[in-house]
């Protein structure tokens, strides 16, 4: 028929809302790839390192090894995600070629290009791209990014990062709705994004994409808190596998997520999870270290 | 104006504010329903798109089988779209292969494969027709599942591409696709319509 189309920002945002309400969890096997499922993940991200050990190990971050994505989506019947850096279309078109049914154009990994991201819109796989304002939320949207998730500071296991830009990413947007439609120009250069977009936000009060959170969610009270906040759904890296439990806290997070404004419901499944990953003081940080400022 | 009818929307994961937005805009009063005791004094209730694995996890996870279930014997009407469709179905093809199975209400008599029309890269939007609707129907097929095996007593309502995608069973509805992420109302409209009618039976 002439009417099928396939790859359109409607379909791909359309998956995007299909998450919502969910946690999707790094995983670095197809074992914890099952486990992810079997807690009830909406979708798991595939890569080589979780943000923690690549904190440790340093050195370069890169795209993960193929035949790893082929062997956790042959593992899972949930959408299977994959990172790849910062402006490397090449990645990009590698983990497309293979079926990954989302990329993630990631700071966690180490930066491809320090000028530009890669053009999303000229891609069938949707893209979600890490945010810290909404400035930088509506120039990914702006290059084609199906989703958004705010930063944190991952692999850390401290959800501070993540709480700022959550808060920040959604006062920007309160700041919008509140303005008058004539300084919304000057309001798009403030932002350094794109006018048709800053109006979409005036009008409707949210982001033309879901919005999720990441970056240092380490319990099932964090992950709540960041639903509280007003975000659709949360990313889970080190916070499972770096915990003394991983299938209980899996678990617990996916129910602390849909539950989130239910304290009972909280109180319940945050009980006895075996100790969370240790966790870093931010502060203690050198800037270098700090993977959120990467993004441009 | 008289208050619409009072229709829940599974709020486990997934699309559920969508479908909120769309009964809201015909008038009807919608419960988000979390927990066994949110199903009290609705009509219909509507089991959205999402990620069928993580739905079916926390339906055991919050004990609704049963509850749901009982929902449908006592007149409940139900509509599934999407993942919503595979938690209605009898049998499920394409389950999580760490488990060979998936759990579903198995209300629905139909066999539906999961993904039967590819990854998310496969994923379209075209026109389908629908019985009872005069006009086609613009229809969003994300990883959609397709309904395999159809048994006597259920009625399909809609094919693509020679795969059934909608069917009616009594007061079951289920939908392949995703009417709630397009602004047409009509299948909604049909919903609702259909819980002003006295249940069969």
């Amino acid at each position: 028929m002439s009417d099928v189309q396939t790859g359109t920002p409607a379909l791909k945002q359309g998956f995007a809302e299909m998450f919502k309400g969910g946690v999707i969890m790094d995983v670095v096997t197809a074992d914890q790839a099952r486990i992810a499922e079997a807690a009830g993940a909406t979708a798991v991200m595939a890569l080589e390192r979780v943000p923690a050990d690549i904190r440790v190990d340093g050195g370069v971050a890169r795209m993960s090894d193929p035949k790893m994505i082929k062997e956790i989506i042959g593992a899972v019947s949930i959408p299977v995600m994959a990172k790849v850096r910062i402006g490397h279309i090449v990645e990009a078109q590698i983990l497309q070629a293979l079926g990954v049914d989302f990329i993630d154009e990631s700071e966690v990994l180490t930066p491809a290009d320090d000028q530009y991201h890669i053009l999303k819109s000229e891609f069938k796989v949707p893209f979600v791209c890490g945010a810290k304002n909404l400035g930088e939320a509506l120039r990914r949207v702006g290059e084609g990014a199906s989703m958004i998730r705010t930063k944190g500071e991952a692999g850390t296991g401290n959800v501070i990062e993540a709480v700022r830009h959550a808060r920040t990413v959604l006062g920007d947007i309160r700041t919008i709705q509140a303005r008058p439609a004539e300084e919304l120009m000057t309001a798009a250069r403030d932002l350094q994004a794109p006018y048709e977009l800053v109006k979409y936000v005036h009008q409707h009060g949210k982001l033309p994409v879901v919005n999720f959170a990441a970056g240092g969610v380490a319990t099932p009270a964090d992950a709540a808190l960041m639903m509280v906040l007003g975000l659709d759904g949360v990313f889970v890296g080190s916070g499972i596998f770096k915990s003394d439990n991983p299938e209980r806290r899996a678990q617990a997070i996916v129910k602390a997520v849909t539950h989130y404004q239910n304290p009972d419901v909280l109180a319940e499944i945050s009980e006895d999870l075996g100790a969370p990953m240790t966790g870093i003081n931010i502060d203690d940080l050198i800037p270098a270290e700090r993977l959120a400022a990467r993004g441009w | 104006m008289s208050a619409g009818p009072r229709i829940g929307v599974l709020a486990l994961q997934g699309a559920y504010r969508e479908h909120r937005q769309r009964l809201e805009a015909l008038g009807a009063q919608v419960t988000e329903v979390r927990l066994p005791g949110d199903l009290a004094g609705l009509r219909g209730l509507i089991l959205p798109g999402g990620e069928s694995t993580t739905m079916a996890r926390l339906m055991t996870e919050y004990r609704l089988w049963g509850p749901v279930r009982d929902f449908h014997a006592a007149g409940g009407h139900l509509w599934g779209t999407c993942a919503g469709a595979i938690l209605l179905a009898r049998e499920v093809q394409g389950a999580p292969p760490q488990f060979g199975h998936q759990d579903s209400l198995a209300l629905l008599d139909v066999t539906v494969q999961r993904n039967a029309f590819g990854r998310q890269i496969d994923s379209f939007t075209t026109e389908v027709r629908v019985s009872g609707l005069e006009a086609p129907l613009p229809a969003v097929f994300i990883r959609a599942p397709a309904f395999a095996r159809t048994g006597a007593g259920v009625e399909r309502l809609s094919t693509y591409e020679g795969q059934t995608v909608a069917v009616r069973q009594g007061t079951l509805l289920a939908t392949a696709f995703h009417p709630e992420l397009t602004g047409d109302l009509r299948l909604h409209e049909l919903f609702v319509d259909g819980l002003t009618e006295p249940v069969a039976n």
